[in-house]
């Protein structure tokens, strides 16, 4: 029954992702199969997963995927891409997959505006995995608003001075390199740019790994920045031109996040009622209860619906549309899907569900941060009140 | 080192399959997936090839469908693959489907023959040696290890025992168990290179075939029934009184482990 399921809710119809995609997808699973689950249960326990992992995601193609040829990508079409982020968020451990793909918020902002000599030194190494970037965009004052970020980078020469901090930063404890986001103009948006700053530079310090509630793998840091000076040719786009460049880079990074949201469902709905076909409570399976029935089949239309309309923001996207709107609404609904199917889901486990090391625990630790992270649930509504009503 | 690797398409073994009720063959969608057994030779093949500066062609037999399995395994790094699909082949026994493969492999030109030990779904695992008379080269069969020299080719073959050492000079044919190397997974860009690689369709007529040798018409051997398998027994238990380390013993020596 549960494989009946998962097939339901894991295994793409055929012919939508097409041919390329759905070998893709069986590579990354394999992938996520020998190299990441036999070890996931300790990684988290550890807080950490060997740096190792990231050229192995690097040469099998998963860190390079939908980048061009030219950067050391594979140019598979953003059908590729989601085959590789739905089978990556399976991995069950949020942490490990957001930290693999910490760059695929730092680094398309180079491949987007870039020189080439920008692009052959920040993003070749980062998808071979020899190299790990982070994106820094939230500071202590200044969190969805991006606008008034305080982070100040002054010219002196052909170079920038840099004064600040930032906080929350996926990868940012291992990153050697971190795309941040500066004010070298005046207030509001219009004095925002974008630079790279690698990690050994003098004055750029930054805390341990930050204790979580999810994610726990996954190495978030404060960033401080004392006098480091960063040359002029690192600055990412014209000067003062970054407010834009963030914004454009917010729709993959909801579109991922929308992705992790209804597999995490899908893997809490399906984790969870394995469990319920097996255990037994007044002489029945607890899958046998109406209740739990009913409520799962909430979950699977919930799940799925979030999924569908993910695909539909991703066809427009592919056509070349602005679908900011439905990219909004997309992460709204998949980021609250996850919320309650993993919070089903422990209820289901019951006392194991309670326990740490249990599948559905983590998941509902992990799925916190989906409608915080890249733009909060309110963001998102107010994103899409501004363009429709 | 020319190498011609047969790779099968298969239904997916994760799938229900489905039979025809008159002739029991296996009813075959349009996705099927490159079979697992085929994986290891593919991934020999392209070690061996790597190791030689050779080329790697894939040989099949299959209704060519979405050729799905058959990119699978050009995404591993297969050079390019030549595929015999014509609905005239329905039927076709070991033999028949041997006999074709050999032509085509022969028409292409080898060095090396390497196939799984038996397909996931036939499971008739004679091809191989057919091939090997057909093409009147020796056959080194279930290898666990293999090593190329020159003209050479040495194996260990897989025993109840042990494994033999077993060589013989090229050409050959060769096939591989699950256990002789550990298959690359395809990397992105052979995915996305594996579209500009050709495959090659051919039909019956084009080896040379006339319709009453090939397919059901030409095979000696056909299904006559099918039998669903049995439902599994239930285990026996041991209640253990203190003595029943002894029984396990017992039955740990009936089954050869100890």
């Amino acid at each position: 029954m549960s494989d009946r399921l998962r097939a339901v809710l894991s295994e793409p119809e055929a012919g939508r992702f097409g041919p390329e995609a759905d070998l893709i997808r069986a590579t990354v699973r394999s992938f996520v199969a020998t190299e990441i689950l036999p070890h996931v249960d300790r990684w988290e326990e550890a807080g950490t997963f060997p740096r190792e992992l990231y050229p192995r995601a690097g040469d099998v193609g998963i860190l390079g995927v939908g980048y061009p040829e030219d950067v050391g990508g594979t140019p598979t079409g953003l059908w590729g891409q989601i085959a590789t982020w739905e089978e990556m968020a399976r991995c069950t451990s949020g942490g490990i997959a957001a930290s693999l793909g910490s760059h695929h918020i730092a680094l398309p902002p180079i491949v987007a505006h870039g020189t080439p000599e920008q692009q052959a030194r920040f993003v070749s190494p980062v998808l071979a995995g020899d190299r790990i970037a982070a994106l820094a965009i939230t500071e202590p004052g200044a969190g969805s608003d991006v606008a008034n970020l305080m982070t100040r980078a002054v010219r002196d020469g052909d170079h920038y001075l840099i004064d600040g901090s930032k906080t929350f930063i996926t990868s940012g404890v291992r990153a050697d390199q971190i795309t941040v986001a500066v004010r070298t103009g005046g207030p509001g948006h219009d004095g925002i740019s974008l630079l790279v700053v690698e990690a050994d530079v003098d004055g750029f310090t930054r805390s341990g790994p930050m204790a979580k509630m999810g994610w726990w793998p996954s190495d978030t840091a404060t960033l401080y920045f004392d006098r480091v000076r960063v040359p002029v040719a690192n600055r990412v786009g014209p000067e003062n031109a970054g407010f834009r460049i963030i914004m454009e880079n917010f729709q993959m990074e909801r579109l991922q996040l929308a992705v992790s949201g209804y597999v995490t469902a899908e893997t809490a709905i399906v984790e969870a009622w394995r469990y319920a076909t097996d255990r037994t409570v007044f002489g029945r399976p607890v899958a046998g209860f109406q209740a739990n029935r009913h409520r799962f089949v909430d979950l699977v239309a919930e799940t799925t619906a979030a999924k569908e309309f993910t695909y539909r923001a991703a066809e427009g996207i592919e056509r070349g549309e602005d679908r900011t709107t439905e990219i909004s609404l997309a992460k709204l609904l998949a980021t609250a899907a996850a919320e309650h199917a993993t919070y089903a889901a422990v209820q289901l486990f019951g006392g194991a569900g309670y326990l740490r090391g249990n599948v559905a625990e983590r998941l509902y630790r992990d799925a916190r941060i989906l409608a915080i992270g890249g733009g909060t649930s309110e963001i998102m509504r107010e994103i899409v009140a501004k363009r429709i009503l | 080192m020319k190498i011609a690797v047969c790779a099968k398409q298969i239904p997916d073994p994760a799938t229900p399959y489905e039979l025809d009720p008159e002739h029991h063959w296996i009813v075959r969608p349009d996705d099927q997936i490159l079979d697992d057994t085929d994986r290891y030779g593919v991934e020999i093949g392209l070690q061996l090839a790597e190791a030689s500066e050779g080329s790697v062609t894939l040989f099949s037999m299959s209704p060519a469908g979405n050729l799905q399995g058959i990119r699978q395994a050009l995404a591993m790094g297969a050079d390019k693959a030549v595929i015999v699909s014509d609905p005239a082949l329905k039927g076709s026994d070991a033999l028949v489907t041997a006999k074709v493969l050999a032509r085509a492999i022969q028409q292409e030109g080898f060095d090396l023959v390497i196939a799984g030990t038996e397909s996931t779904d036939g499971s008739a695992g004679v091809l191989p040696q057919q091939l090997s008379e057909l093409l009147e080269v020796p056959a080194l069969t279930f290898a666990k290890a293999v090593e190329h020299d020159g003209d050479t080719i040495r194996i260990h073959r897989q025993t109840p025992d042990g494994y033999d050492e077993v060589e013989a000079t090229l050409p050959a044919v060769l096939t591989v168990t699950a256990g002789v190397v550990e298959p690359r997974y395809p990397t992105f860009k052979g995915i996305m290179q594996a579209k500009q690689k050709p495959v090659e369709q051919l039909t019956a007529a084009d080896l040379g075939f006339d319709a009453t040798e090939v397919g059901a018409a030409g095979s000696a051997q056909y299904v006559r029934s099918v039998t669903p398998v049995p439902a599994r027994q239930a285990g026996e238990i041991v209640e253990d009184d203190g003595e029943a380390y002894r029984k396990i013993l017992e039955v740990l020596e009936q089954a050869k482990v100890v």
